[in-house]
């Protein structure tokens, strides 16, 4: 009984993260890897290679609030873009500007670099959709 | 089996909620300052030692040392509500062993000069008496002698340096990279003229012992610095010299100009001799490394062939390679070392973050021999090992970032580290 019933266990484990693997929103690797180019040619310098950023100056994009929380937030920051100094991550404040690349990047571009920076660096967060970088767009205009 | 369904649901619901979103920070905060007594020694030339006098300060920018050994430390970042810290070594074997600190106010630049302690924030200028015999200082003395500097985030530091004559120098850097109508957005023209320059980038002269001086009352002694951390008065001349940070981008921005090699290597550092007066180009002029050429800046219509408007600019006397950031300057007076360091500089170069994907840079104290003011050799590496890494790390990653210099009375060289906090004393012989 015992024995039959880690089968079971197992069994379902196994079914749960086979289930987890098919729930992954279609188009989340294509997404990535058209982020990943995004990523390298618009942020990479600043925000380095391995998403560790600058100390003092260009935040990382490894497992902060600012990356893992809010889509719409982060969407705006990399539309609108910051003066400098209002990224805080533990006391620490980062003093280089980020510059707007509403004029720079489209829709899909943001949604697809959003995405890649979302899972990557060891992040796993959910997907920004070139539709959302389009309403908000629209919203801040 | 009711039991067995139960657990394996549980299981079922542990599994599905691994697979989600994680918005829990699960890595210790990056930047967290850590005392480290066993700093490993950093490479010096044959002949040197180095012992660390003290680590975990934080943010230590730059420092100064008074006539009886204590040293002065301007924080960029409070450590217990402090901003400056005082370091006594009372058993003579260069490790500090008395700490203290006052001033509630972040910032960089601090020196020592006629019986007075120099210290800035990212906005002023403060002074403070001090008896450098005792390295007392008298807190309550403190004076605001500079207010109301430009501070935008970027480039905020107030480096400082003082004259035989009464006058004190401070750098404002550029709140921008090259003064493009939108700052670091690709494609975004140059502004022209920039109006930055009314108010920064350059270096601007006070008097050393007036109050509240704001720029009415100031000079601006030399223009067409985007970002000066580095600066030190030569005595020997009676002159001001500056270490530039060049500019960043070139490569992301203009890849039909710049090759991603040709991108981390440009444009130099550059070290300039200051006139009064001086207009040393920013941000119509870089210096092209592989041209050897002072030429104008591709926002300002720069093809890399072009010099056009910089020709009538000062010219750099010594130019390194870019994005290293050299973060302070200063020209060895001491009698110490041996006696080709006598009158030269030595650079502190903080290590560089625009170079990539081309590895990291710099993350060493360099020495340049002089003889009459000028250059008088080629530059070599002095002080090296600070990033704990060969090649190919990344900035964030490197253990410690020299930022400080500073000369003891006894002619040691002091190297500080803002990014654990660590500073050494660096001798020779004995």
């Amino acid at each position: 009984m015992k024995r039959s019933m880690l089968l079971v266990l197992v069994l379902f484990i196994a079914t749960a993260f086979a289930f987890q693997q098919k729930q992954q929103p279609a188009g989340l690797k294509a997404a990535i890897a058209r982020g990943k180019t995004v990523y390298e040619n618009a942020c990479l310098a600043c925000h380095q290679p391995d998403g560790s950023g600058v100390p003092n100056m260009n935040p990382p994009l490894i497992k902060t609030k600012w990356v893992l929380g809010d889509k719409k937030a982060l969407t705006k920051i990399v539309l609108k873009g910051l003066q400098g100094g209002e990224i805080e991550i533990d006391g620490d404040k980062y003093h280089n500007p980020m510059p707007p690349q509403e004029s720079v990047l489209n829709d899909q571009e943001i949604a697809d670099v959003l995405t890649y920076v979302r899972n990557s660096f060891g992040n796993k967060a959910s997907m920004v959709t070139a539709a959302e970088v389009k309403a908000l767009r629209a919203k801040l205009k | 089996m009711k039991k067995m369904l139960i657990l394996a649901c549980t299981a079922l619901i542990a599994a599905t909620a691994f697979g989600n979103d994680t918005t829990k920070r699960k890595t210790p905060p990056a930047g967290t300052v850590q005392k480290d007594e066993d700093a490993p020694a950093i490479t010096l030339p044959q002949g040197f030692k180095s012992v660390v006098v003290t680590s975990g300060l934080g943010k230590a920018r730059h420092l100064t040392v008074a006539a009886n050994g204590d040293v002065f430390v301007k924080l960029e970042k409070l450590k217990d509500g402090k901003g400056i810290i005082r370091l006594h070594d009372s058993n003579g074997d260069g490790k500090a062993d008395e700490t203290s600190g006052f001033g509630n106010y972040v910032g960089t630049g601090i020196t020592i000069k006629n019986g007075y302690l120099y210290a800035s924030s990212n906005d002023d200028v403060y002074r403070y008496k001090i008896d450098e015999k005792s390295g007392k200082v008298d807190i309550a003395s403190e004076q605001k002698i500079v207010t109301g500097l430009v501070n935008k985030n970027q480039h905020n530091s107030k480096s400082l340096a003082l004259d035989n004559n009464g006058n004190i120098y401070v750098n404002i850097g550029a709140p921008s990279n090259c003064c493009q109508v939108q700052d670091r957005v690709k494609g975004s023209p140059g502004q022209d003229p920039c109006p930055i320059l009314e108010k920064a980038g350059g270096i601007w002269q006070f008097k050393a012992d007036k109050t509240n001086q704001g720029y009415e009352d100031g000079v601006r002694y030399a223009t067409g610095l985007r970002n000066v951390v580095g600066l030190d008065w030569n005595t020997e001349v009676n002159d001001l010299y500056v270490m530039q940070h060049g500019r960043d981008m070139l490569y992301q921005f203009y890849p039909e100009l710049f090759s991603q090699k040709e991108g981390a290597e440009n444009p130099a550092e550059e070290l300039f001799r200051v006139k009064k007066g001086a207009d040393c180009g920013w941000p119509y002029c870089y210096w092209d490394i592989d041209k050897q050429q002072q030429l104008q800046n591709p926002e300002y219509g720069g093809d890399r062939k072009k010099a056009d408007r910089c020709t009538d600019k000062t010219k750099s006397i010594v130019q390194f390679p870019g994005h290293l950031a050299p973060n302070a300057l200063l020209f060895y007076t001491g009698d110490q070392f041996p006696a080709k360091y006598k009158n030269g500089a030595f650079i502190a170069f903080h290590g560089s973050w625009n170079r990539a994907p081309e590895p990291q840079a710099g993350f060493f104290v360099v020495f340049v021999p002089f003889k009459n003011g000028m250059p008088d050799g080629k530059w070599e590496v002095f002080a090296d090992g600070f990033s704990g890494f060969q090649q190919g790390g990344s900035t964030g990653k490197a253990k410690y970032r020299p930022c400080g210099l500073a000369q003891g009375p006894d002619g040691s060289l002091y190297v500080s580290d803002d990014n654990n906090g660590t500073i050494w004393k660096v001798s020779y012989g004995k």
